[in-house]
């Protein structure tokens, strides 16, 4: 039998993702249509096995005007699938069926799936469905995606329809119908019969575009332009509008008789829940918290709580199983750093000294107790006698309070050392290939969370609310209210954050809410702000703000440069966007987005990400000792040298050392290595999330003004590896993807070199040809800010308004 | 009057789009054609967009947009068939 081809093609929010998953299963594949940000999925039909099902984007009509509808309009012209499978919402048909029009034009057999006859029954919509199917002449289906209803007759109906002539019936005004006759037989005549209508309409239409295959005459064009023009003047309307009002007027004929709704003023319960949600006072505050819950529950809570699992645990030292004994064993500890304290003190002064902690009877210490933060709590004297008793008591072993299992690399290396596994090797696999895993895997959880909640938000409908309250401000910036999302959701992390600009329609506004959500710090930025803000801040309370309020700003500052320039400038797409009806989202589809998505971070950007770490690992444990190549400590690396080499780039931004660059690369596998990293750069591998142990050794390398120099460079410049490969994807081009990068990194280089700059000329030891440097710098993005824009008459109309 | 200039909780029948192009066109795919019956909702908390049913659903529209849609005032027909 043939390959059949199914297209399925409906209006956003009308339950299609729902129907493709319903009628693929697991048979499907994801990918990008080519050269567009615009997602393109394909599945083999359930039961069908020679049928497929090809997912166009969501439009609302075949016009010409934006990136989503020209491909599903040139995919139905050029690739001329076997089958329509239309589906339309039952509780807005007037609306919906518009599109049905138009596909009914095409001359292609076409099966119309209604769904959410769930619904229609609750409510008081009624429609009848067998006057429907008879008065337009294609198979109506009922189904309930969402419930699963209708899915095997939508299947067979689909594939049955195949191979049946689909003759477009002439349902306009008289004139209309007139014209249109007289345009096939002038022009179109040479081809197959059902498909004259559709080239007809477009003639009409003016539409330029779509005729461009036919290769038709200018001399033609005169020919028919009589025709158009008299139908115009005849209904005093332009050519456009009148096709789209007949076909208007053609629903109506469809629905008389046959479909009742409510008026259209009367409140559903949608919109009484947006009477509270969308409310002039409490919009903002219930969004606020919303925001907060989805924050907590991503970072804070159990996101924070599995990652350190994750990589404390699972990929660390070991964790007790299901966490029996951990809470004593953590009392344990606690107990055990008066000790341990002791001890520290007493065999540092002792080393200090060259003798042997044992031999040293005469030496005095000082021991320092911290506490969580990492400030000093209480410090007291020791002696040698003390110094014998700290030393007899056990360390409290883990295993003891529970059952304790090993992480990863601890087991791995026990082993590894068993078999007699060189130590290159050895690193290899533990630090490089494993600690590499771990990397990817301890992102995870926070990730997994994220989905949850942007499948959450868009399949109940409280997104395109959220779009809708934060439409004003956007606008300012030349973007609309649904780039707010991505923003909102990268503060948990960017990967999600990136991957929610797909709903963004306009091209342009979607490439620049790419580039700038990983602006806004992300969970894993958290620690290196608390380093830096606990070494060189004393712990002060603003530096953590003023890390999300330069991110913002670097949104801002963006969108207003971005703008004006060649590749984002443009009128904007008028927003016109739905508020779908509020709907309670079915589990198995959340959870099938959230497992969609987090499977393909785990396949596409783990390989990258762990190729890097790999490539990093190598780069950090190995370099030139004592003339021979081999395994080395960190600071006598390869990557320590590379790190050396490019170190003085940073010169102007404070931080022209080599363990700043060091640590910058390695923050470029995940953010919060920056941290870990300076812990081995400073000889501390135990450095707990605010790294307190290394405060000193970062005091040595960094004046404060130059760690916050560093912060911000670290905070804008080009995210993760992970969140890399997530803009890779959604760019859907090297050449953007590049773009993106390097403006990142740019902004970052400016910013940071501002903050060093002015920052040591009001400090009073500013160097003059830096200042001047940043004043440079300064005045562009000034100008870049105010230049005018090549404005259109909308822009200044819009001015006036 | 334009769609712009209708208070909140009118009803009114479109009378002209003006406008052109890829704005027009978007608004007449959403529904908007001459002689649909409008209801605006209301409007966004910050003052801008509006909220208007017709054809049986919620649509968002920027006040600038709805500038160019002329209307005149309608009373509600009850739907039915």
């Amino acid at each position: 039998m043939k390959p059949l081809r199914i297209a399925l093609v409906g209006n956003p929010n009308s339950g299609k993702t729902t129907l493709f998953n319903e009628l693929t299963g697991s048979n499907q594949f994801v990918g990008n249509w080519p050269g567009v940000t615009v997602e393109k999925k394909e599945g083999i039909l359930k039961n069908h096995e020679n049928a497929t099902v090809i997912d166009l984007p969501g439009i609302y009509s075949l016009s010409p005007y934006s990136k989503e509808e020209v491909i599903a309009r040139n995919y139905l012209i050029d690739e001329s699938p076997d089958v329509l499978l239309n589906i339309v919402d039952a509780t807005s048909p007037e609306r919906s069926l518009y599109l049905t029009t138009q596909l009914a034009d095409l001359g292609i057999p076409m099966v119309v799936a209604l769904n959410m006859l769930d619904v229609v029954e609750r409510s008081q919509h009624r429609i009848d469905v067998d006057l429907l199917e008879s008065r337009l002449g294609h198979k109506v289906v009922q189904i309930s995606a969402l419930k699963g209803t209708g899915m095997a007759d939508v299947a067979d109906a689909a594939v049955a329809a195949a191979g049946k002539h689909a003759m477009p019936r002439h349902v306009m005004d008289g004139q209309v119908e007139h014209a249109l006759a007289h345009i096939e037989e002038a022009v179109l005549h040479d081809l197959p019969e059902e498909k004259q209508r559709w080239y007809a309409i477009k003639l009409f239409e003016r539409d330029r575009a779509a005729v461009r295959a036919l290769s038709i005459s200018e001399e033609r064009f005169r020919h028919i332009e009589g025709d158009i023009a008299a139908v115009e003047t005849a209904l005093d309307d332009d050519a456009e509008a009148i096709i789209a009002n007949e076909r208007y007027l053609h629903i109506a004929r469809l629905l008389d008789g046959g479909y009742r709704r409510p008026k259209s003023n009367r409140m559903t319960t949608s919109d009484k829940i947006d009477r509270v949600v969308t409310n002039r006072w409490l919009a903002l505050p219930i969004f606020a918290v919303v925001m907060f819950i989805i924050y907590y529950i991503s970072v804070s809570t159990i996101g924070a709580y599995a990652t350190n699992w994750a990589n404390d645990g699972l990929f660390g030292d070991g964790f007790h199983l299901f966490g029996r004994g951990s809470s004593e064993y953590a009392a344990a500890v606690q107990q055990y750093a008066g000790p341990a304290a002791v001890i520290d003190a007493f065999e540092a002064a002792a080393a200090a000294q060259g003798i042997s902690p044992e031999d040293a009877r005469l030496i005095e210490a000082e021991a320092v107790l911290y506490d969580d933060l990492g400030m000093v709590a209480d410090t007291f004297p020791v002696d040698y006698a003390m110094y014998r008793d700290a030393v007899s008591l056990d360390e409290p072993a883990p295993a003891a309070f529970g059952t304790w299992v090993p992480g990863i690399p601890v087991a791995l290396e026990g082993w590894l050392e068993r078999i007699g596994t060189a130590s290159w090797l050895q690193g290899l696999i533990v630090d490089g290939i494993v600690a590499g895993v771990g990397a990817v895997l301890g992102f995870l959880p926070q990730m997994v969370v994220l989905f949850f909640f942007l499948a959450l938000l868009e399949a109940c409908g409280y997104m395109a609310r959220i779009a809708f309250v934060m439409d004003r401000i956007f606008r300012k910036f030349g973007l609309s209210g649904k780039s707010f999302i991505p923003m909102l959701i990268g503060t948990g992390c960017s990967v999600p954050g990136i991957m929610a600009a797909r709903t963004i329609e306009q091209e342009r506004d979607r490439r620049m809410t790419i580039i700038t959500t990983s602006f806004i710090p992300c969970g894993a930025k958290l620690p290196v702000i608390a380093l830096i803000a606990g070494a060189l801040f004393g712990g002060q309370a603003w530096v953590a703000p003023s890390a999300y309020f330069i991110g913002v700003a670097a949104v801002i500052v963006s969108g207003i440069m971005l703008k004006k320039t060649t590749g984002f400038a443009g009128d904007p797409a008028p927003f016109v966007m739905e508020l779908p009806v509020y709907r309670l989202p079915a589990a198995k589809h959340i959870l099938r987005s959230v497992w969609e998505r987090g499977s393909s971070f785990v396949r596409k950007a783990g390989t990258v990400i762990l190729l890097a770490s790999l490539v990093v690992w190598f780069l950090s444990s190995f370099g030139i000792a004592d003339g021979r190549f081999g395994m080395v400590d960190m600071d006598k690396s390869l990557l320590a040298a590379i790190g050396g080499a490019i170190a003085w780039i940073f010169n102007p931004l404070g931080w022209g050392h080599w363990q700043g660059a060091v640590a910058m690369v390695t923050g470029l596998i995940a953010k919060e290595n920056v941290v870990s990293t300076f812990g081995v750069l400073f000889g501390r591998s135990d450095v707990a999330e605010n790294g307190w142990q290394i405060w000193v050794g970062m005091r040595q390398v960094f004046t404060p003004l130059a760690a916050y120099s560093f912060l911000v460079f670290n905070l804008l410049c080009a995210p993760c590896f992970a969140a890399v490969g997530a803009i890779r994807r959604e760019m859907n081009s090297a050449g953007w993807t590049a773009f993106a990068l390097s403006y990142q990194t740019a902004l970052a280089y400016a910013f940071a070199l501002m903050v060093y700059q002015f920052g040591s000329w009001f400090g009073g030891n500013g160097n003059p040809a830096g200042i001047a440097a940043a004043f440079v710098v300064f005045a562009f993005i000034i100008w870049m800010l105010v230049r005018p824009a090549k404005k259109s008459d909308m822009t200044l109309a819009k001015e006036l308004v | 009057m334009t769609l712009k200039d209708v208070r909140i909780g009118d009803t009114v029948r479109v009378k002209k789009i003006n406008g052109q192009g890829a704005v027009k066109r978007r608004l007449m795919d959403m529904g908007i054609t001459k002689g649909v019956e409008i209801h605006v909702r209301k409007v966004a908390p910050l003052g801008d967009p509006l909220e208007i049913s017709l054809r049986g659903y919620e649509l968002t529209l920027r006040k600038f947009d709805a500038h160019t849609i002329e209307v005149e005032a309608a009373r509600p027909e009850p739907v039915t068939s």
